[in-house]
């Protein structure tokens, strides 16, 4: 075991230093090639195209009928034209008008928008497909007697929390989207549409405005029909459904079903929405840069804080107010293990979930026109890969063998923290962030176990809550500044040295003054760097930037008192209506029987041998 | 009429019936079971939790003999099963008061 161990650090060691010398010097290369221009059309996800890659010079390929399958280069004027009316003096031969340059436009105009809605949906769909991943990976961690009840719980969580999303979550998170601070010149990804949502509910504080909720959307009313808002519900549904789902993991097999349904409707309401809204819906923690100077406001991706965290902070709050299993911890306090009951469907839930996040992390570009997007589906997949291996090594270290439960809760930390920084980091970043998530799971899992003693039968508050913190944090300390310039309305410009901060207040002397600084005249020759990090500079930013982690430590904090709180009174509250605990012969005999009515397993012999003493 | 009871390693069963086999016995009934001797469990870790692992799988084989085959199945059993190492099993002898083929509704010796 040492020999190994001396083997395997000397091996990570060099392979570290050769590593980060050949990146260092990837990045010095091509930050100077990244001078953003105001001229670009931008969303608030996406920053003008700052590809770290050079084209490689060739002459242009010529379509050859001979070279490329029938219809392989197809796209004439033909298909932009249709038939004008026939008194029109300029015609073709055909009897078809020529393309004027306004038809040219439009057609450009409307293929960017439908590639970025396309993108949005299709990556809509993985996520949602990420409900068989959540329900296979809880359904294997927790015994077969209770399988279809887990199981359930899953499925359920499904319809009641979009219901509840459309009721109001929706509206509460993102009815203000429009009035969000935003890069100078930017533009929705999804279309003009989304200018409906621009209604919410804000107060002043010190002169300055702090966006606390949205007030327009109450069940995708008519007033916000439109294919940009309807993208951007199913969107934003999805991720919510991840959220709602966090807890019933940790609250496994001993929630009483009718409770669980209250649950249900209640996280797809409100506070999910309602912390949503301060990040993502252009609240108060986004509009902290513009505000209070913290760097570029809250900063989070795809979500490692408004989904992950926020599902492990409630899913802490329903574990300490559930109580554990019966048996779960002997009279001295020490945990007893309660084996799951299928490995295998654990992994084959990791997978599916590890697929889907490649629709979570490039598809919250909003817009397939972001080639970000690559680079944000590689970052995904390397802090995956890294953790399971950080985690396969801990194991290893600290309890000799290494449990595949524990692998499959490394891959998903990995993934969990690399969610909010995935766009901001480069593949060292990444890895680094995705291995460090790794270690730090396993050694959560240990402490909310053994110390605080609550029982969390998948470990979602530590790969959710924990390692979602670790990954808001993350921002903070490793993002490069090679994306998202002007993020939360504030454009941090850089130039031998020293930083210039420029506000987008959306005024036109403002849009003249960045232009100015941007340019190449004499006040000009500032570069707009992006998100940065603390050691940014170690990752190809120009230099470093503390004030970003103020953002991301106050994000996390807002997130925890406040979802910890609120989600700590519905389950002290709604206990008294419902009682969130099943009975005790039920959950001795398993809930599918008592509560679902329905064995998962019928054909099968159960044995219960998993099962703890009581008492 | 004997019953023998017969707890062996589970990958020990095909052995142990071919060798029954062997001696013209045809009719035994197997079920899986778990159980420990003088052996002690050890402990294994969940997720951070302690737990151990007391009970091994075993197989028990119940054949019920006419007494003058009892000897020769016990010898055979034994030296099929046998592993020499620890958690081999053990064997149980008990006399059987009736038998009765369901079928043909034979007893005694005939029904065995």
């Amino acid at each position: 075991m040492p020999k190994l161990l001396k083997k395997l650090s000397l091996l990570a060691v060099a392979g570290a230093m050769a590593w980060t010398s050949s990146v260092r010097a990837q990045d010095a290369a091509s930050s100077p090639a990244a001078a953003m221009s105001p001229a670009a059309a931008t969303s608030p996800a996406a920053a003008p195209d700052a590809a770290p890659a050079a084209a490689p010079s060739a002459t242009p390929q010529q379509p050859d009928s001979v070279a490329y399958p029938p219809g392989a280069n197809a796209g004439t004027a033909t298909d932009l034209q249709w038939p004008i009316p026939a008194d029109s003096t300029s015609v073709n031969p055909d009897g078809k008008g020529k393309v004027t340059n306004d038809e040219l436009i439009a057609n450009v105009a409307h293929n960017k928008v439908s590639i970025n809605l396309v993108w949005t949906l299709v990556t809509g769909f993985l996520v949602m497909f990420m409900q068989a991943g959540f329900a296979l990976v809880e359904t294997g961690l927790c015994r077969a007697k209770s399988a279809a009840h887990v199981m359930a719980t899953n499925f359920m969580i499904y319809g009641l929390g979009m219901l509840g999303f459309w009721i109001c979550g929706f509206a509460f998170m993102f009815g203000n989207y429009w009035n969000g601070p935003v890069p100078i010149g930017w533009q929705p990804t999804l279309g003009q549409g989304l200018a409906l949502l621009n209604s919410g509910w804000s107060i002043t504080v010190g002169g300055k405005t702090l966006g606390l909720l949205g007030l327009k959307g109450f069940f995708l009313s008519p007033s916000v029909f439109d294919t940009a808002v309807f993208t951007l519900f199913l969107f934003e549904m999805v991720f919510m459904d991840t959220t709602a789902t966090i807890p019933t993991g940790c609250m496994a097999e001993r929630w009483n079903f009718k409770h669980f349904i209250v649950y249900g409707f209640w996280v797809g309401m409100f506070p999910y929405a309602i912390y949503g809204n301060w990040v993502w819906g252009g609240g108060w923690l986004a509009q902290s840069g513009i505000n209070w100077g913290l760097g570029h406001g809250a900063v989070d991706f795809a979500g490692s804080g408004v989904v992950h965290m926020c599902g492990g902070v409630i899913a802490l709050a329903g574990g300490l107010a559930i109580g554990p299993r019966l048996g779960k911890y002997g009279p001295d306090g020490k945990p007893r293990a309660i084996p799951g009951h299928d490995i295998p469907m654990v992994m084959l839930g990791t997978f599916i979930l590890a697929f889907g996040w490649f629709g979570f992390n490039p598809g919250s570009t909003l817009a397939g026109t972001d080639n970000r997007i690559a680079i944000i589906a590689v970052n995904t997949m390397l802090a995956g890969a890294a953790a399971s291996v950080g985690t396969l090594l801990t194991m290893y270290l600290v309890t000799g063998k290494p449990d595949p439960s524990m692998l499959c809760n490394g891959l998903l930390a990995g993934l969990v923290a690399i969610t909010a920084p995935c766009a901001f980091v480069n593949s060292l970043g990444a890895v680094i962030l995705g291995f460090i998530a790794g270690v730090i799971v396993v050694f959560s899992v240990f402490f909310w176990e053994r110390v605080v003693k609550v029982d969390d039968c998948v470990g979602a508050i530590s790969v959710h809550g924990v390692c979602g913190c670790w990954g808001v944090l993350s921002v903070g300390i490793f993002a490069n500044g090679t994306y998202g310039a002007g993020w939360g309305g504030v454009h941090k410009l850089f130039k031998d040295g020293a930083w210039t901060i420029l506000n987008n207040d959306a005024t036109p002397a403002t849009l003249k003054k960045y232009a100015e600084l941007t340019g190449t005249g004499a006040t000009g020759g500032w570069t707009d760097v992006g998100v940065t990090g603390i050691l940014g500079k170690y990752f190809g930013a120009p230099a470093g930037d503390v004030s970003q982690f103020g953002a991301q430590f106050l994000d996390v904090c807002a997130l925890a008192i406040f979802v910890f709180c609120f989600s700590a009174l519905f389950f002290w509250l709604s206990n008294f209506f419902v009682k969130i605990r099943s009975n005790r012969e039920d959950e001795i005999a398993g809930l599918d029987v008592p509560e679902m009515g329905v064995e998962a397993y019928p054909d099968f012999q159960l044995t219960d041998k998993t099962s703890p003493q009581i008492g | 009429m004997k019953k023998i009871e017969a707890i062996i390693k589970p990958f020990k069963l095909e052995e142990v019936k071919e060798a029954l086999a062997d001696l013209g016995i045809e009719g035994m009934t197997v079920s899986e079971v778990k159980g420990f001797g003088r052996q002690k469990g050890h402990t294994e870790i969940y997720r951070g939790s302690e737990y151990t692992v007391d009970f091994l799988p075993k197989i028990k084989i119940e054949v019920v003999l006419g007494d003058s085959i009892v000897e020769n199945a016990i010898a055979a059993i034994v030296k099929a099963a046998k592993t020499g190492k620890i958690g081999d099993g053990k064997v149980f002898v008990a006399p059987v008061e009736e038998a009765i083929r369901i079928r043909t509704e034979e007893t005694g010796d005939k029904a065995v």
